[in-house]
């Protein structure tokens, strides 16, 4: 059970404590509720490049890094297509430290424009290393614009285009910031060897006076359901053939979520897992094959990738996919299987909760959807899935007509 | 308030750390246990430690597949039933093979350990390598051998090691597709014979422990026979290259060259590597650091550029590496060889060295964040045969190391003439 306490300041920012005694240490954690999706088509990459340009000075401290430093601290931010989380972790005794930075920047930027010179070389290089210069790198770039033709998740994180991000302004930097970065569209999660008492004087301080901003209304177009099968063939200069196929589920809020990320471990968590065992070890058709979802707030996609063994044909390939597909479908799961994931989600959910760090972004994100409870009652709720609902959620996802087929073929 | 003004703070260097002991007792067989029994979760560690590292080996790729393929059958049990065993009560049974070691990894939640020894004592004790499950092996790595080898990073890691300890040495050897294709059942199951059923064993605990943990133990890993609890670590020629720059063209359309420099560094014994470690945290080793600060965050070359000194326990170096847009990269190179100028000319200021000091006391109080940590810490003493006192030892040197001191240590070792030139376009 992780105990934590809420309360929300006047101007909107929600705040969540949560006290543990065991660790010298605390985290300050901010969630700011904007991602990749709430880009313009044309200037994607954006939310991401601005979490870079948050660590080049706000209005009253230059340097967002070396406080910290010199603070015992250290910190990080990620962006994704839903959400960008800020996290700092130094010791409980300098933690106004963490809220004298977070709420400085929440305050104002320093809208440098030095710091967007370097930062956007900076993404560039990010964007080359990750998604350029490596074999499949691009892989989610095609495979989202053609899982998805409408919603917004039909780019990247870092972006559609190294163009969009080298064409940045200062002015598009301000924008953004005074529309998303705001006291309303974020949540501040403190942790570690605290008082709550404490840290609700030291967030009224640092966090109340900054203005409420205007709640961001997020209409998002909406994707309209697949009819029919859509498939896409590259010829790149890779070593392996390998074979990507989506289907569309539903969001992490939805009571089909916890169904459908069971059936990714029945597919694929581990070594016994069905994919794994069948298509890998016994009829050697894939070097490695995977199954997962990303747990994307709104309806997201469930994939199975795999390489292939060289010299089989990627079509018997395929096939051998779908006709495990299809046994789960006809056959569903037994006890056994069922209780065997159900015990995997409860290691991995206590496994994650070791960290501190963990524990504070964790119900950040639980907070972000809707429910910070969920950090203690989700494992109930995989729990109470059935062997029957697993069958009768396989047959609704894994239709061929809501599926997106990627053959990766090496040209050599 | 005045938000121009930092709140006060303790400088973390006040902080006494504390490196919470372990327990150690031997199994009836001799086997060494290392137990930390700590932390708020259900959670355990155990970690089977065995000498069957890269340097026992005789031919390439041995120790490697004999560590994988522990898991991948018994006389009782397939590899499917294997996995299945551990899957089925949510635990993780990894094997990883290091130079000096190799190790069989399992974390479960508390309350199933007594039902997954058994199963981790059945693949130490009882494993039959059966040749298909060596072939699968085989050929999987190769595919994967395949793919990496067109990733400039990966063919850098692997050639910079090379030029420093040269290619016959364990740290710097590394495997070709012909190597993998020669590995053999026969040459498997004598490696195991020797250095798994004969081998020298060490157990490393730690979680949230059972009351009966050490009984668990005894039963499943004191009752095996022929230990061996003293073990020579093979001696290696260190056999550097003689060319020190390297240019390769490994992907006519890369748009990044991987770089690295490396020079050979001695191993944790050294007197000068603790107060290393505090030098190469101010030239390359956090987000504050001299080459961060110069290369992304003012020029904005890359994505990220780190030093650090490797984790071995025989010999060791000192590594630059990074991935640069391919028109900078030697403009990187020069602008890392001017930083280690600095530190040879310039003294460190003062702010600069508390910052320093500080981030690596934070550093270490954040890392010691739980039982696993807490004995990863432990086992990195034990298995480079050093004492509690390297870790108090190693906070006195960075809370006390003076500009003068890292200056003459950047002098002595942050030379360009030292280091092994690499970049992979």
């Amino acid at each position: 059970m992780i105990q934590f306490e809420k309360f929300v300041l006047e101007n909107g920012l929600r705040v969540l404590v949560h006290e543990d005694k065991s660790t010298p240490m605390a985290v300050l954690n901010v969630l700011y509720d904007v991602g990749a999706k709430d880009e313009n088509p044309e200037k994607t990459g954006f939310a991401h490049l601005f979490e870079h340009l948050m660590f080049g000075g706000s209005k009253n401290i230059p340097s967002y890094d070396e406080p910290l430093q010199v603070a015992g601290g250290e910190n990080n931010a990620f962006t994704t297509n839903d959400l960008t989380n800020y996290y700092c972790q130094l010791p409980a005794e300098n933690i106004e430290t963490a809220f004298w930075l977070e709420s400085d920047r929440m305050l104002s930027l320093a809208f440098s424009k030095k710091s967007l010179e370097v930062q956007r070389k900076v993404v560039c290089e990010e964007f080359k290393e990750h998604y350029i210069n490596k074999p499949y790198g691009d892989v989610w770039h095609k495979m989202r614009s053609l899982a998805y033709t409408t919603h917004p998740y039909k780019w990247m994180t870092i972006g559609a285009s190294l163009k969009h991000v080298e064409d940045a302004t200062l002015e598009d930097v301000k924008d953004f910031f005074y529309k998303h970065y705001t006291p309303c569209n974020a949540i501040l999660v403190v942790a570690g060897n605290i008082e709550t008492a404490n840290i609700k004087v030291m967030a009224e301080k640092w966090f109340g006076p900054i203005p409420a901003g205007i709640k961001y209304d997020r209409v998002l177009p909406v994707e309209p359901p697949q009819t029919t099968p859509r498939h896409l063939e590259i010829k790149a200069n890779v070593p392996l053939d390998a074979l990507y196929k989506c289907w569309h589920i539903s969001s992490r809020t939805s009571k089909d979520y916890y169904a459908n990320d069971l059936i990714s471990d029945i597919l694929s968590g581990g070594g016994s897992s069905r994919l794994y065992q069948s298509l890998v070890k016994e009829k050697k058709l894939f070097s490695s094959l995977d199954c997962y979802h990303f747990g994307s707030t709104e309806a997201g996609l469930m994939t199975i990738e795999g390489k292939l063994v060289k010299g089989v044909n990627i079509k018997n390939a395929e096939q051998a996919v779908v006709d495990e597909l299809t046994k789960l479908q006809n056959e569903g799961i037994t006890t056994a299987e069922l209780e065997k994931v159900k015990n995997k989600a409860e290691s991995t959910m206590t496994f994650e909760d070791m960290g501190l760090m963990n524990r504070a972004s964790s119900i950040a994100m639980y907070e972000n959807l809707g429910d910070p409870d969920l950090i203690n009652t989700e494992l109930a709720k995989y729990q109470e899935v059935t062997a029957e609902e697993i069958k009768e959620q396989s047959r609704i996802v894994f239709n061929e007509n809501n599926c997106s087929t990627m053959y990766y073929l090496s040209d050599n | 308030m005045n938000r121009k003004i930092a709140p006060p703070i303790k400088d973390a260097i006040e902080y006494q750390l504390l490196l919470k002991p372990y327990e150690q007792y031997t199994l009836d067989n001799g086997i060494q246990v290392y137990s930390v029994d700590a932390g708020a979760q259900e959670v355990i560690q155990v970690e089977l430690v065995y000498y069957a590292g890269n340097c026992f080996e005789q031919q390439k790729g041995i120790a490697a597949a004999t560590n994988f393929l522990l898991k991948n059958g018994t006389s009782k049990k397939t590899a499917f039933e294997i996995n299945e065993a551990f899957d089925y009560y949510g635990g993780y049974c990894n094997r990883s093979c290091y130079n000096e070691t190799a190790v069989v990894n399992l974390h479960s939640l508390t309350k199933h350990i007594s039902k997954l020894l058994p199963v981790m004592k059945e693949m130490v004790t009882d494993a039959v390598f059966p040749l298909h499950e060596l072939e699968v092996y085989q050929q999987n790595v190769i595919q994967r051998l395949k793919v990496n080898l067109q990733k400039a990073e990966f063919v850098a890691g692997r050639l910079i090691d090379s030029y420093v300890f040269g290619e016959q040495h364990p740290y710097g050897t590394y495997n070709n597709q012909e190597d993998i294709e020669a590995i053999t059942i026969e040459a498997c199951k004598n490696f195991y014979q020797q250095y798994y059923l004969n081998g020298c064993c060490m157990i490393f605990v730690s979680g949230k422990l059972p009351a009966n943990m050490r009984e668990l133990l005894n039963e499943n890993f004191g009752q095996i026979q022929s230990t061996n609890f003293s073990i020579n670590i093979p001696s290696s020629i260190v056999d550097p290259s003689t060319q020190k720059k390297f240019r390769i063209e490994n992907d006519v359309n890369a748009v990044q060259g991987a770089i690295r420099l490396a020079m050979p560094f001695p191993n944790r014994h050294h007197p000068d590597f603790k107060k290393a470690m505090v030098l190469n945290n101010l030239f390359g080793g956090f987000f504050g650091s001299r080459l961060m600060s110069n290369i992304r965050e003012d020029k904005g070359y890359t994505y990220g550029i780190y030093s650090y000194i490797q984790n071995h326990i025989q010999e060791s170096a000192w590594v630059i590496s990074t991935e640069a847009g391919k028109d900078v990269t030697e403009a990187t190179i020069d602008e890392i060889y001017k930083e280690m100028q600095v530190l040879r000319s310039e003294l460190v200021g003062e702010e600069e060295l508390l910052l320093v000091r500080n981030y690596m006391i934070g550093g270490i109080l954040g890392d010691l964040d739980g039982p696993f940590q807490i004995m990863a810490k432990w086992k990195n003493i034990i298995l480079n045969k050093l004492d509690e006192q390297f870790f108090y030892d190693s906070i006195q040197e960075i809370k006390s190391i003076s500009a003068e001191e890292l200056k003459a240590l950047a002098n002595k070792y942050l030379l360009p003439e030292n280091f092994y030139e690499l970049v992979v376009y």
